[in-house]
């Protein structure tokens, strides 16, 4: 204890408190494996989830059963194999093709009559015995030789853009961005809270201004890479269409950290306890997990609620990124949505710091 | 240091929480370079008058100066110039020893040498640990650590030895009075009799908010020889334990 002596103010930027307290907030998010698996694993496991769930597929080919009974039915056989949009399967026996029919292992059965013709034996309700009837009658009227009086030709469009994938990345884009800045800042500060720390730092001259940009730095530095991470992925993995201006994109994805980094504020400015303050977290997300268009359009809900969802930060930021990626808009083109934003920023930073215990 | 004769000055201290009041009038004078003892059952206003002494609550009515200074005019002033460890206060357990002393000592415009901190509390071979691998007492000693980073005039200890074994509070003894020895100020709190004998020059009994015997170790202990009958087992032999079960009418560990 003899060596007393005090140093200088040369301060190196390392030693600045604003570095030091950002450092803390990298270093307590990156020695915690689940924040970490929460934040990048897990909206790509739910991202490849989606996409293999609600991936794009041919239409099933219908399945339609013969039973090989005599020479028609050995025609109607021969008509079916030759077209390529159905499967046709041949029986021995009328009971195993019955039980076929009735176990739904096929969409209907195409039968000879006995007199030269085409009996079909299916369920009209079904619709893929409805589509199958068609189909199949189409396949045996071609091979006995029917010709069609008008030419037909075709153009196949498939568009990326409007497959649901598609649809769900920008949505968990959105999600993500809502659950970091909630969670890592209502988690974060009320943790502090609760274990007295927020307190002991108040009896030092650390200034609460730079304590509380620490946690605005790490969100902007670990929105990089929740953003890259998931983008990049959709992009790589299921292109995923990126029309709009990447500029815009990134103002977009920052105004909603900022906004939603404001929203966690406010949630940790009172609660003292973190059983508290989860439940506020859950309270304040739920709603716009469902309302806001995550997963599927918020267009669903009746149009009497409609006002109510577009005025939802996270409505407002899943319909800009939305816009942005699969319309090319530009940010003239999702003003509203930015003032909806913009206003959810300011309101919630206002109440936060007029609200905010420091102990 | 600051010129003055008192590190601390207390006047009529009073603050309630309701209808509870937990401080009652308390008068509190420490000179500078004097190791202070508060001691008091639990509830008797010991943490709430530390914490009005620190900045971190507000007072309903009397004066504190704090090194010649009051909280009203020169708040952030004093911070600079206090080391404080607060009871219930938990360092995260993510950060390392070193790094979690760097934090403090970055909030400070001057201060000690982070290193030279962490040897004086003999954290050293803990430099890179996490705080939660840490003991109680090596939890405790970082506590002090980063009041000391600060390289402070006046250190405030809310019971720094409470559910330490032996080993550990010997340890926090020397390093309390090593920061003594320096000719600096401390205002402890302690439910340990052996410890205010030891370490402090003076010392106060706070009861239902107020100070109701006031001086040094060996004065306290004296003053019982005449007020009581003394303990028939070893009435030579009164100890500042004496002194407070007799003053407040508990034991020492009464909740």
């Amino acid at each position: 204890m003899s060596d007393m002596e005090t140093r200088t103010p040369s301060r190196r930027f390392v030693d600045r408190s604003i570095v030091q307290l950002t450092l803390v907030r990298f270093r307590e998010f990156i020695r915690q494996p689940e924040a970490v698996f929460w934040t990048f694993v897990f909206p790509i496991l739910l991202a490849v989830g989606l996409g293999l769930a609600f991936r794009s597929r041919a239409p099933e080919r219908p399945l339609i059963g013969v039973v090989s009974s005599d020479a028609t039915a050995a025609g109607i056989f021969a008509s079916l194999q030759k077209d390529s949009t159905l499967t046709a399967e041949s029986f021995t026996s009328d009971t195993a093709a019955q039980h076929a029919l009735r176990t739904a292992k096929v969409a209907i059965l195409a039968v000879s009559d006995g007199r030269g013709g085409v009996r079909y034996i299916y369920d009209p309700q079904r619709s893929e015995s409805a589509i199958a009837r068609l189909v199949a009658d189409r396949a045996i009227q071609t091979g006995a030789g029917r010709a069609d009086p008008v030419a037909v030709s075709e153009m196949k469009v498939t568009e990326r853009g409007s497959r649901y994938i598609d649809f769900v990345i920008p949505g968990l884009l959105g999600m993500n961005l809502m659950g970091s800045g909630i969670w890592g800042l209502g988690f974060a500060i009320v943790d502090s809270r609760s274990k007295r720390l927020l307190k002991r730092f108040m009896a030092t001259p650390m200034s609460r201004a730079e304590y509380l940009m620490s946690f605005l730095f790490s969100r902007m530095f670990f929105l990089i890479l929740e953003v890259v991470t998931l983008l990049g992925f959709g992009v790589l993995a299921f292109k995923v269409p990126m029309r709009g201006s990447i500029l815009d994109l990134a103002l977009i994805c920052i105004l909603s950290a900022l906004t939603f980094g404001g929203v966690g504020l406010l949630v940790a400015s009172r609660a003292k306890t973190v059983e508290g303050v989860s439940g506020l977290m859950n309270f304040v997300m739920l709603p716009m997990w469902i309302l806001s268009g995550v997963f599927f359009s918020s267009n669903n809900f009746p149009s009497i609620v409609q006002p109510l969802i577009r005025i939802l930060p996270l409505t407002a930021v899943n319909d800009a990124l939305r816009a942005n990626m699969l319309e090319g808009a530009s940010l003239g083109g999702v003003a509203p949505q930015l003032i909806v934003i913009a206003a959810w920023l300011v309101i919630s930073f206002a109440a936060a710091l007029k609200l905010f215990r420091w102990r | 240091m600051v010129t003055t004769e008192h590190a601390l000055l207390v006047k009529g201290l009073k603050k309630a929480y309701g209808d509870v009041v937990a401080v009652d009038g308390l008068n509190l004078d420490m000179k500078v370079g004097e190791c202070f003892g508060l001691i008091g059952p639990n509830g008797a206003g010991k943490t709430t008058t530390i914490e009005i002494c620190e900045g971190l609550l507000d007072r309903d009515s009397g004066d504190v100066e704090v090194l010649g200074m009051t909280w009203d005019a020169n708040g952030n002033q004093l911070r600079e110039k206090l080391g404080i460890q607060l009871q219930d206060t938990q360092l995260s357990e993510k950060l390392t020893v070193s790094e979690t002393l760097h934090l403090f000592r970055s909030f400070y415009v001057k201060g000690r040498d982070v290193r030279d901190v962490i040897d004086a509390v003999q954290l050293g071979e803990k430099n890179n640990a996490r705080v939660g691998t840490l003991s109680g007492g090596q939890k405790q000693r970082l506590a002090i650590a980063c009041a000391l980073v600060g390289d402070p005039d006046l250190l405030f200890l809310d019971e720094p030895t409470t559910g330490l074994d032996p080993q550990s509070r010997r340890r926090l003894w020397s390093l309390i009075e090593g920061f003594k020895a320096t000719g600096r100020s401390i205002l402890l709190t302690t439910h340990y009799m052996d410890e205010a004998e030891k370490l402090c020059d003076r010392v106060a009994i706070v009861d239902h908010g107020r100070v109701i015997a006031l001086g040094t170790p060996a004065e306290l202990i004296e003053s019982i020889g005449a007020t009581i009958p003394a303990p028939p087992p070893r009435a030579s032999s009164a100890s500042l334990e004496d002194v407070f079960v007799a003053l407040t009418g508990r034991t020492l560990r009464d909740e």
